[in-house]
């Protein structure tokens, strides 16, 4: 299993290996994918879960903001689609989830940027789904909740419980809600499941 | 060997992979005047863009770097690289000599 971030991980586990490097690096992220294929030959699994998102209101958010966000959840996920797939379609095929929020279908003010960026991903996902499928790999996301990490830490309290009374579910999400999708799309079982895009807590 | 014979090598070999998974009747031929895409082509969309990413992936165990063998000079040009295996390999030794300087 390997991991890439920014900023070193405090993640550990046997067999785990950690890369530091900007996702939308394109130069570092083949470097990444090649060094993958020499270790390991082949490349199964894709969790294409790196994302920034930044709450304000659309008059008072900065371009620089706008094209940080963009740059990382859009040309990020995009550049680790385009390279997994390069290494899953000469193996047996593979399995790709990406990462898309609630914040999409509920056209959550405050968050138009990081909601625009994750419906890009939607539509990334549904589409790479058909162009990929001839090469036995899936495409799909898990549209999470939010869920106690740094991505919500600044977000106002009464924010979050607004969001939540929004959900079926009205509850925070846990990281086993999220684990117990991507286990459902990486399954062997689901190979008959592709460009779905599943919302947590009674989203939709 | 010089650089473009030991591209041309890793081209031909992408061939060989991409032909395996090819019924007989649709495999390309393994000479440089092999016509890939276009009139004349062989290759469907999905055959060419394999047979590229299948390239790419032996040029990077060849030379030891990645190289993005479809990028924008690649796809704005008025004569595509990806006509023949020879232009390709053409196109593969331009990006492998501009990458070493």
């Amino acid at each position: 299993m390997v991991g890439c971030s920014r900023e070193p991980s405090t993640y550990q586990a046997t067999g785990y290996e950690h890369v530091c490097l900007d996702v939308s690096d394109e130069v570092k992220v083949k470097q990444m994918f090649g060094q993958i294929r020499k270790k390991h030959q082949r490349l199964e699994v894709l969790i294409n879960n790196a994302g920034i998102a930044s709450m304000n209101h659309t008059l008072l958010t900065p371009l620089a903001t706008v094209r940080k966000i963009l740059e990382t959840n859009v040309v990020g996920s995009f550049l680790f689609c385009r390279e997994a797939a390069k290494s899953m379609m000469t193996g047996e095929g593979g399995r790709i989830v990406n990462f898309s929020t609630v914040a999409t279908p509920l056209k959550l003010e405050g968050e138009a940027v990081y909601a625009a960026s994750k419906a890009a991903i939607n539509t990334l996902t549904q589409i790479l789904a058909r162009e990929f499928a001839s090469q036995n790999i899936t495409v799909n996301a898990v549209g999470p909740t939010p869920i106690q990490t740094d991505l919500i830490g600044a977000v106002p309290k009464e924010k979050i419980e607004d969001l939540l009374k929004r959900q079926a579910i009205p509850r925070l999400g846990e990281f086993s809600d999220v684990a117990n999708v991507i286990d459902f799309f990486i399954r062997p079982e689901s190979r008959f499941v592709t460009g779905q895009i599943v919302y947590l807590g009674g989203v939709s | 060997m010089t650089k473009k014979e030991r591209i041309l090598r890793c081209v031909l070999s992408a061939v060989d992979e991409l032909n395996e998974g090819l019924p007989r009747a649709k495999q390309l031929g393994k000479t440089p005047e092999v016509v890939l895409f276009g009139e004349q082509g062989s290759l469907d969309s999905l055959g060419l863009a394999t047979l590229v990413v299948l390239s790419e992936q032996r040029v990077e165990e060849e030379f030891g770097h990645a190289v993005t063998v479809a990028d924008e000079r690649a796809m704005s040009q008025h004569r595509s690289p990806f006509r023949t295996i020879e232009t390709m390999a053409d196109y593969i030794t331009l990006l492998v000599e501009e990458e070493r300087n």
